[in-house]
């Protein structure tokens, strides 16, 4: 069983923890201040428009980088001190999957599993192959890796993870440049490595990705975590809004607007609003617009997106900031 | 009841499969850290739970050499280095045609001492062929092999950092000092094997081409054929030896940057104004402490009895190389920061 004792230390609860990290490249300030705390078995999202520091806090975590300033925890353990002893159980994908093109797939990994002194070199074939069934590139193992497409390269990333049976997974953008099944594989793959009990930290500019395999999640933006929690807490920050389709919108918003619909906003057939403080019955709502002759053909509560709650907290600019 | 049986369906049928190419690699170590678990408890999800509460797999002395092996295979499988060894081996054939063309009609080769001071061996390929083992290395010496080793060398670390495959080298955990450690080496074994590369296809051209028999040694007296092939095999380690600091110092240029082409570039540039600064006379002060400055020291094998002191001074002087700019390479790598 994997049930918690009751009481059990808040440590072990937690896999990730930072406290004030901070990382400044000659200059820029890429992460400031970061407090970041991530719950064993959870699935974790971590967001943020470009630039906004979520590959150099993963490289913190991994000791790839020494923080300028502040302190990181990885499976309880000081990073990058303890990084012997915690990378084995971590598997990694950053930035996206590097390879040597000469090698073959299969022998991508085995280079890579050999680095890697607490792995056993009797099984390492087997675990190669269990690896490389499980991301789907088992037909394509004995290929030159700089004949891979990118989401095979990807995927054989994600293999490399994958040769352990590992605490946490650290993923770094994992379904870049995948193709629509192998999205669905991946997010497939990452619920059942989280029903094992790994815990998961997925970066991603797919919120609905996020929003459908993650448990938590936290925003960052200009290297400072904006928010972090439950993604049904980070969503529910957002309010529902009512859309109405009609082919008489002008109407439509003349009656929203006097039962007290706010920000209404019609394009073609569509008419959309915020409903107020206080929501009047949506079945009189209806009534109403349907008394005043306006021809309803579609009527309902649009719940808020993740995507809302991320534009809301990181701005709608597109520009990536400097 | 464990979670993975509590699973929905179709993530459990899958899991099943990938247990079964995975359970049996773990059972070894299972089996030694949960002796007391019974067979049939391993397979099942018992084993994933363990992991999840997170045993962890304890380093292994032996396995920690696996790293070793696959430097070697790595560095050994590429187009790259085969296509130097080609170079390298094409060396001897085109010394060993030359000199068979120049001697065609009897005569002896023409042209005396070499400018540069080194051994006079090309006159001897013609009576011996041995002594075209001795001329491609005394001729790849100075330039074709060191610059080989500064590819190898410059490109060991700079190359992962291009490639992006270092920093999944650094997370596998490799450890950053066993895998500087575990690139020295193999760089080492390229450059005994780049000088073995010469010396084997010298000894074949030279026996294919001319007579083989005594050797005449530089101080005059004779030696059987038998001890001038040890001779010839002592000569390629005491070359191979004389790549030592070089290869260092290509591995301390590998470590300064992110770019496998700058790093070959510099560490072919550093070694080319070195061979220049090493033959201007007026800098005589500072040339016992350039590298190549005892390289054709090899040379003082050939003589009878074999005078130690430059060869030693070679070897110390590679040592010193070595350890200087090994631990420069140790202090910068363990320090610096992995973005590429
Ligand atoms: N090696 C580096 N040298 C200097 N600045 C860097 C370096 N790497 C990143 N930065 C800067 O740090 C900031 C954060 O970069 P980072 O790669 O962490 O962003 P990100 O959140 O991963 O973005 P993306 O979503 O595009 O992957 C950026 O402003 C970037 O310019
Ligand atoms: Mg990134």
């Amino acid at each position: 069983m994997r049930a918690q004792p009751a009481g059990a230390e808040a440590r072990g609860e937690v896999v990730i923890e930072t406290r004030g990290l901070a990382k400044r490249y000659r200059g820029t300030l890429a992460v400031d201040g970061l407090d970041l705390r991530v719950p064993r078995g959870s699935v974790f999202g971590f967001l943020g428009p470009n630039g906004s520091g979520k590959t150099t806090t993963i490289r913190m975590l991994m000791g790839l980088i020494e923080p300028t300033a502040g302190t990181a925890r990885v499976l309880d353990q000081p990073m990058p001190r303890s990084a012997r002893s915690v990378l084995p159980r971590v598997g990694a994908l950053i930035e996206g999957p590097a390879l040597y093109g000469f090698l073959s797939g299969r022998d991508n990994l085995v280079r890579y599993d050999a680095a890697d002194p607490t792995a056993d070199p009797r099984t390492r074939r087997a675990r190669v192959g269990a690896a490389l069934d499980r991301v789907g590139l088992g037909a394509a193992a004995g290929k030159k890796a700089k004949q891979y497409s990118l989401g095979m390269k990807q995927r054989l990333g994600l293999a490399a993870a994958l040769l352990q049976p590992r605490d946490l997974l650290v993923l770094d953008e994992p379904t870049n440049g995948l193709d629509p099944q192998g999205m669905r594989e991946i997010r497939g793959l990452v619920r059942e490595l989280a029903a094992d009990g790994t815990t998961v930290f997925l970066s991603s500019h797919l919120l609905d990705e996020i929003e459908q395999v993650c448990t938590h999640a936290a925003v960052m933006a200009r290297g400072r975590l904006i928010t972090q929690g439950p993604v049904a807490e980070l969503s529910a920050g957002t309010r529902s809004r009512l859309a109405v389709t009609t082919p008489d919108p002008a109407d439509a918003v003349r009656v929203l607007a006097d039962h007290g619909v706010t920000a209404l906003a019609e394009s073609g057939q569509r008419v959309t609003g915020e409903l107020p403080a206080d929501p009047p019955d949506l079945a009189e709502l209806n009534a109403a617009l349907v008394a005043a002759g306006v021809r309803v053909r579609g009527f309902g509560l649009e719940r808020g997106t993740l995507e809302d709650a991320f534009v809301a907290l990181t701005g709608e600019g597109f520009d990536v900031a400097g | 009841m464990s979670r993975a049986e509590t699973a929905p369906g179709g993530a459990g049928a899958r899991r099943e499969g990938a247990d079964q190419g995975a359970a049996p690699a773990r059972e070894p170590v299972e089996a030694q850290e949960h002796a007391e678990v019974p067979e049939q408890g391993r397979a099942s999800g018992g084993d994933r739970e363990r992991s999840a509460t997170a045993v962890p797999r304890a380093p292994r002395l032996l396995w920690s050499l696996g790293l070793f092996r696959s430097e070697l295979v790595t560095v050994f499988r590429r187009w790259r280095t085969l296509a130097l060894f080609a170079v390298l081996a094409g060396v001897p054939v085109l010394v060993g045609i030359a000199v068979r063309i120049e001697t065609r009609d009897g005569s002896s080769i023409g042209g005396g001492q070499n400018g540069d001071g080194g051994p006079a061996f090309i006159q001897q390929v013609s009576n011996n062929g041995l002594f075209l083992v001795f001329t491609a290395l005394a001729a790849t010496l100075p330039f074709f092999l060191p610059m080989a080793i500064g590819v190898v060398a410059g490109d060991a670390i700079a190359g992962e950092a291009s490639a992006g495959t270092l920093r999944y080298l650094l997370v596998a955990p490799a450890g950053r000092s066993r895998l500087l450690l575990a690139k020295y080496a193999s760089v080492l074994a390229f450059c005994l094997a780049a000088t073995l590369v010469v010396a084997v296809s010298g000894l074949i051209v030279g026996f294919a081409l001319f007579p083989v028999g005594s050797v005449t040694t530089l101080s005059g007296t004779t030696l059987p054929l038998s001890t001038g092939m040890l001779r010839a095999l002592l000569i390629a380690v005491l070359v191979a030896g004389s790549l030592v600091g070089i290869a260092a110092l290509g591995l301390f240029v590998s470590t300064l940057t992110d770019s496998g082409v700058g790093a070959m570039a510099a560490t072919v540039g550093l070694l080319i104004t070195v061979q220049i600064v090493d033959s201007i006379p007026q800098l005589h002060a500072v040339q016992p402490y350039l590298f190549p400055h005892y390289w054709l020291s090899f040379a003082d094998v050939l003589r009878d009895p074999v005078p130690w002191d430059a060869i030693g001074k070679n070897l110390g002087l590679q040592a010193l190389y070595a350890a200087v700019f090994g631990s420069a390479a140790w202090a910068r790598f363990t320090s610096r920061d992995v973005t590429a």
